[in-house]
């Protein structure tokens, strides 16, 4: 589903991705861990389409169509969602306008109608109630004043409105504690779907327990160095990242 | 020194300039290099404006009907919609209006500036009083053409209790100018006085407000914001004076404002004069771009790039709409800014 191959990006002249090669199959979750400074971020960010991210060769693909050519709502209407480390604050638009305004443009983007009100508001108020959302909370304004667990949790009823293809999510145990962890995970594992992948990219086991992967990739100095079943996660927090630091 | 005086003499030189401190940043002098003639009478019907029809028209300087003055009695209530009309092109006219509310009376003012023709040259002065215990809103939504010239200033006298709230929405001219001063006695008397401005090519807007705080116990909360783009400037003189005795005062002033692109421009300047001893008063001042982080964030969700920043330029000003206090007032208000914002 989500096929990258020799990808290399720089940010401001420095090269960050140096030839990453990546596959994750539709159905699968796959764990991408490395130290800081790896190109974790980066490479969510290649892939969503952030600006001040220059790729200078390689390819990345989704279910065969060139991401890299595309704009970053445009990705988004292919099914492409990035769960973001901190997800921001977005003042004056409440969150029930924003998730509405972005369906829409996703269903117009892929030729389809517009989702009526009435059946909106049904779909919001059934998933804010699996993810123990109240739902006054979406009328304020996005993210504004919303704890760091809170945010996660809008990222997640986001995700499940949205129905993206291809989820990346970036360091989304940052932040949380434990129940919040618990709740975000369980949302995220609600997402798993045969025609859905999962790029899960963190920096610690302790998601793992929770999102279980099915593969785990080693992200060092901006290349893939090692991959393997979940038990890579495990040997990675009682080892360290130290060996593949000279293997990159 | 004043646009009336200029335009009654016929003499540029009464323009004010970039010499009055004031007008340092709105200079009239330097702009019009000849006086336009006196604008005609003009007698059309007009199509519906921002509020519709409108109960009082002031068209081309000259208030229609028999009124002189609008009054609402003590105890009463009333909205009244006032269209000021440019129906002419490079001609130049002014206008005086007094409106009082009566002790404990209460008025909607829904201003509406409306500009047909162009390059016209134009004051409107508003004399805005409010009696003991009453109270005025005060929604102007200011389209003036893109070359005029346009003065708006509004002075306003509020005995104890009263309550004076104002929003401003205005698109700009080539130079134009809304100006509230307030007498504000304390003693319970409260202020809200906002604007936003959505300024594009190369349109102009100068928001001046001064509040002199002279009595004990007053009120003033201000919320200024704008946005501008193209070669637009925006300018926000802002002055809340806490005169000595005036204690107990609380005086909150805050200007907020997006620059979208590199010409545009925006001059602020704030300014709490304190004379009083127990007061408390804040400012506060800030001019950047729209939030690239917001903006990707959003277009990661899906939304096309023209649509997230007119979404987000929307909610920058919405601050000042959602404050407005008549509920059709804001929902017309919150039209006007997104239909503006459409062309910014």
């Amino acid at each position: 589903m989500l096929s990258i191959n020799n990808l290399r990006a720089s940010v401001e002249d420095k090269e960050i991705l140096k030839g990453l090669t990546l596959d994750v199959p539709a159905g699968e979750v796959h764990a991408i861990m490395g130290p800081n400074g790896a190109g974790k971020s980066t490479l969510s960010y290649v892939l969503s389409g952030r600006g001040g991210y220059e790729v200078t060769d390689g390819s990345a693909t989704l279910n065969g169509e060139d991401l890299l050519a595309l704009e970053p709502d445009e990705r988004a209407a292919k099914g492409v969602f990035l769960s973001f480390q901190y997800p921001l604050e977005i003042p004056g638009v409440p969150a029930l306008t924003f998730l509405r305004t972005a369906l829409n443009a996703q269903r117009k983007a892929r030729g389809e109608d517009e989702i009526a009100a009435p059946a909106f508001l049904k779909l919001v108020r059934e998933k804010a109630a699996e993810l123990k959302i109240d739902f006054d909370m979406l009328k304020r304004s996005l993210n504004v004043g919303f704890s760091g667990g809170e945010k996660k949790r809008m990222e997640i009823l986001q995700m499940a409105i949205l129905q993206p293809k291809l989820l990346i999510l970036d360091e989304t145990d940052s932040g949380l504690d434990i129940d919040a962890l618990r709740i975000v995970s369980e949302g995220v594992n609600a997402m798993r779907a045969p025609d859905r992948a999962m790029l899960v990219i963190t920096h610690y086991q302790r998601l793992l327990d929770h999102i279980k992967p099915d593969r785990v990739h080693v992200l060092s100095a901006g290349r893939i160095v090692a991959s393997g079943g979940p038990e890579l996660a495990l040997q990675l927090e009682a080892e360290g990242y130290d060996k593949y630091a000279s293997a990159a | 020194m004043s646009v009336s005086q200029a335009i009654a003499a016929g003499d540029v030189a009464l323009l004010p300039s970039r010499r009055d401190e004031d007008w340092r940043w709105t200079d009239l002098r330097g702009l019009i290099r000849a006086m336009p003639p006196v604008s005609p009478a003009s007698e059309r019907r007009f199509e519906a404006g921002a509020f519709g029809d409108g109960d009082v028209l002031m068209v081309n300087g000259v208030v229609r009907g028999d009124v002189e003055a609008l009054i609402v009695p003590a105890g009463e209530r009333r909205t009244v919609r006032l269209r000021v009309i440019a129906d002419t092109s490079h001609t130049a006219h002014g206008a005086d209006l007094s409106v009082s509310v009566g002790e404990a009376g209460e008025l909607t003012l829904l201003e509406s500036y409306e500009g047909l023709g162009e390059g016209y040259l134009t004051e409107t002065r508003l004399n805005l009083s409010v009696d003991a215990g009453g109270r005025l809103e005060r929604i102007v939504l200011a389209a003036d053409a893109a070359d005029a010239v346009a003065v708006s200033t509004a002075t306003v006298v509020l005995a104890k209790g009263a309550r004076f709230e104002q929003t401003t929405l205005t698109t700009g001219a080539r130079r134009q100018r809304l100006e509230t001063r307030i007498a504000h006695p304390g003693e319970g008397a409260t202020v809200r006085m906002d604007a936003g401005y959505l300024l594009d090519g190369q349109r102009h807007a100068d928001l001046t407000t001064a509040v002199a705080h002279e009595g004990v116990g007053g009120e003033t909360s201000q919320l200024t914001k704008g946005i501008v783009r193209d070669q637009a400037r925006g300018v926000f003189q802002g002055r809340i004076v806490v005169e000595k005795g005036a204690d107990k005062t609380d005086a909150r002033m805050g200007h907020h404002a997006l620059i979208l692109s590199e010409k545009a421009e925006i001059d602020a300047k704030p300014e709490l004069l304190i004379y009083a001893d127990d007061v408390s008063c804040a400012h506060g001042n800030t001019i950047g771009a729209l939030d690239e982080d917001a903006l990707f964030y959003a277009r990661q969700r899906g939304i096309p790039d023209a649509q997230a920043r007119a979404m987000l330029a929307e909610a920058f000003v919405g601050e000042v709409v959602d404050r407005i206090a008549n509920d059709e007032a804001r929902d017309v208000a919150r039209q006007w800014v997104a239909t503006h914002l459409g062309a910014v």
